[in-house]
């Protein structure tokens, strides 16, 4: 590998990290900070990118479609949390499981219903439809690049809500003792809801972002569970800051696995996921 | 209280035979076709065109086969492999069909398959690529109307290493049918002189191509030449557009690249080539008078998956046709078929020894929604059935 191709897988690296980052987001909260285990991430990346597909085609334009579509997705994970995983705090995990596994059986089946089995395609906006030129015959989309800024800047923001905003100090100390916060007189059922619906919206603006990149398709949320669980497992199930380091560890492995040891670029993300867990069982960085 | 019940049962019992006595009678008089193809998941439209194509030649053949009425037994196999041996011995054993159609995924195709030859039950499969299937998997009771993974890819290498390209770079998912392309790829485009500088492979379903478009347009090959299928198709095309190397280096693939998601990848895949046994812009009569039927019963355009579902049918009607109507003449009905020349709408074929189609395998260009034919690359290509023993 030369050293112009090193620096532009690099580049595909991180740009990739970013975006599985972005993905992996809403679970990290959803999971980590609630406890749920919601496998039915990957369908509200699925809804989010069909949205993005239905929206887009109505209003001509990506841009209208995510600004239409977030708070549609907030009050959709709003509604699921008060009709469904209201009830779910105090019972075991594996009921969790079910309702979410079934969440996705559902979903898939109205998405078929709905807007039916075909793949599709969302254009780009125009004004980031265009590309830079790396090499002579290689140049790269604008596109990516904005998706790459844009999770950069949710990374930030997400941090700077649950480490320094008064909500956020409430979020945390509901993780760590649910009953004292309620002792204290703040109704943490409001903000489980609020959390909830956050983490639909992250999911639901990852597909809506990805949708133009990676075509619109059934069952195309399957594609982004496993790999989601296993960056918040890998960056501390809980933690921001570690799900955004899992991330790009994640994006370069398997980069630069699929380039240096073709054959095994199917485990090396779960190679670098065990050694890891053997070096620190809790994740990279804990709670925080 | 115990003598009732034993009255009851007696009464059921009775009741049951003579229901199953009135069954086997009408069963002598229809010929049993049992329809095992998706209907749901990833494959569902694939599957449905096949069942409208078999039910479209039964209707213009007056609703019937070999002069009996067909009686429909429809399986949704899921594409899921692990309940294939399930879903098909239900069909052969409780619904005691004379013909077994399908399927889409070659994995649930060869758990049929292995059914099909254990049960001695006619097969025929309507879309499978899997080179097994008419390989050394081959079985008097198998057949296919559709191609084999080899055949498209094989006709790619003979027209690229004809262009006088030298230096090709291959990608695919890590799974038999892709790698089965590359190899059918591999084999014509080396023995006409050409070389693969690269061959690339990736899990499947992942899709993210971009590490490779570098490594691409690093090498700077002649061409690239790949399989992928379905939504990964349609995102690879667009990666590749979008990263500016569709206008300096030409991207080359079995037809499964473009067929059916040209609207998904949004002009990304104008002008490309792709070789496959069904065209859009067919000259011949019979394909003109198919696609018009199809398109006024089903208010659907046809593609290569309902041609596929319509030869099925044609191959067992001249098969039960050779055995004077009878479903239960097997031997009869696999010579009828063996020796059958079918008019499909892609074009005459016979089939191989293997039974396989050996068919016109078509270079065609994308313009705008469709894969237009531009020639006949291989005429009567046969695939070489290598391991089959029959």
């Amino acid at each position: 590998m030369d050293f112009a191709s090193f620096l532009i897988q690099t580049l595909n690296s991180l740009q990739y990290g970013l975006l599985l980052f972005l993905v992996a987001s809403g679970l990290t909260l959803v999971f980590g900070i609630m406890g749920i285990i919601n496998l039915a991430h990957g369908s509200f990346y699925m809804i989010g990118a069909y949205l993005a597909f239905v929206l887009t085609s109505a209003t001509g334009s990506l841009v209208l479609a995510v600004v239409l579509g977030i708070p549609l997705a907030l009050a959709f994970g709003a509604f699921l949390e008060w009709a469904l995983f209201s009830h779910l705090y105090k019972r075991d995990h594996l009921e969790q499981v079910l309702l979410t596994y079934g969440l996705i059986l559902i979903f898939e089946q109205l998405r078929s219903l709905l807007v039916g089995d075909d793949v599709h395609g969302v254009a780009i906006p125009a004004f980031l439809d265009a590309s830079i030129q790396l090499t002579e015959v290689m140049s790269y989309p604008v596109y990516r690049l904005a998706i790459s800024a844009i999770c950069i800047v949710l990374a930030v923001a997400l941090y700077y809500l649950i480490q320094r905003t008064r909500l956020g100090m409430m979020i945390r100390a509901g993780n760590d003792d649910r009953g004292m916060v309620e002792a204290l007189g703040i109704n943490i059922n409001m903000i489980y809801r609020v959390v909830f619906a956050l983490g639909v919206a992250l999911a639901a603006l990852a597909g809506m972002l990805a949708a133009p990149i990676s075509s619109v398709f059934p069952n195309m949320g399957s594609h982004v569970l496993i790999i989601s669980f296993v960056i918040v497992v890998i960056g501390g199930i809980g933690s921001v800051w570690g799900a955004l380091v899992a991330a790009l560890i994640v994006g370069f492995a398997d980069t630069f696995g699929k380039v240096l040891v073709p054959e095994l670029s199917g485990i090396v993300v779960y190679v670098v996921m065990a050694v890891v867990l053997l070096w620190r069982p809790e994740g990279i960085l804990k709670k925080g | 209280m115990k003598s009732t019940f034993k009255l009851a049962g007696n009464l059921a019992l009775t009741l049951a035979l003579a229901a199953a006595g009135i069954g086997a009678a009408n069963a002598a008089d229809k010929v049993k076709v049992g329809l095992m193809l998706p209907y749901t998941g990833t494959y569902a439209a694939l599957g449905t065109a096949i069942t409208n194509g078999f039910k479209q030649f039964v209707d213009e053949n007056g609703g019937k086969l070999g002069g009996r009425e067909v009686e429909y037994f429809t399986v949704d196999d899921e594409s899921n492999p692990a309940k294939a041996t399930e879903n098909a011995k239900k069909l052969v054993s409780r619904d005691k069909v004379d013909v077994l159609v399908g399927t889409v995924h070659s994995g649930v195709a060869l758990a049929m398959a292995k059914v099909a030859r254990d049960t001695k039950t006619l097969m025929i499969v309507p879309n499978a690529g899997a080179n097994e299937l008419t390989g050394p998997l081959c079985s008097p009771y198998i057949f296919r109307s559709s191609f084999s993974a080899w055949q498209p890819s094989y006709a790619m290498g003979e027209a690229l290493a004809k262009k006088g390209i030298k230096n090709v770079a291959t990608v695919t998912w890590k799974y038999s049918f892709g790698e089965e392309s590359v190899a059918g790829f591999k084999e014509a485009f080396e023995k006409g002189g050409g070389k693969l500088v690269k061959e690339m492979t990736l899990p499947f379903p992942n899709v993210e191509f971009q590490p490779f478009l570098t490594e691409i347009a690093a090498a700077k090959p002649d061409a690239v030449f790949v399989f992928f299928a379905g939504a990964g198709a349609a995102k690879f095309v667009a990666d590749y557009a979008a990263a500016g190397l569709k206008n300096s280096i030409p991207l080359y693939g079995p037809g499964f690249l473009t067929d059916g998601n040209l609207g998904a990848m949004g002009g990304a895949g104008e002008g490309l080539l792709t070789t496959l046994h069904y065209a859009d812009g067919l000259t011949h009569a019979k394909d003109a008078a198919f696609r018009t039927k199809y398109a006024t019963t089903y208010k659907l355009q046809p593609d290569v998956y309902a041609v596929q579902g319509y030869d099925a049918a044609q191959m067992y009607e001249a098969g039960l046709k050779a055995a004077g109507g009878d479903p239960e003449k097997q031997e009869e009905i696999i010579k009828g078929m063996e020796s059958a020349k079918i008019d499909s709408p892609r074009g005459a074929f016979t089939l191989s020894k293997a039974h396989n189609p050996v068919q016109d395998i078509y270079m065609r260009q994308v313009k705008g929604d469709q894969n237009v034919m531009l020639e006949v690359v291989s005429k009567g290509l046969e695939d070489p059935a290598r391991g089959c023993k029959m």
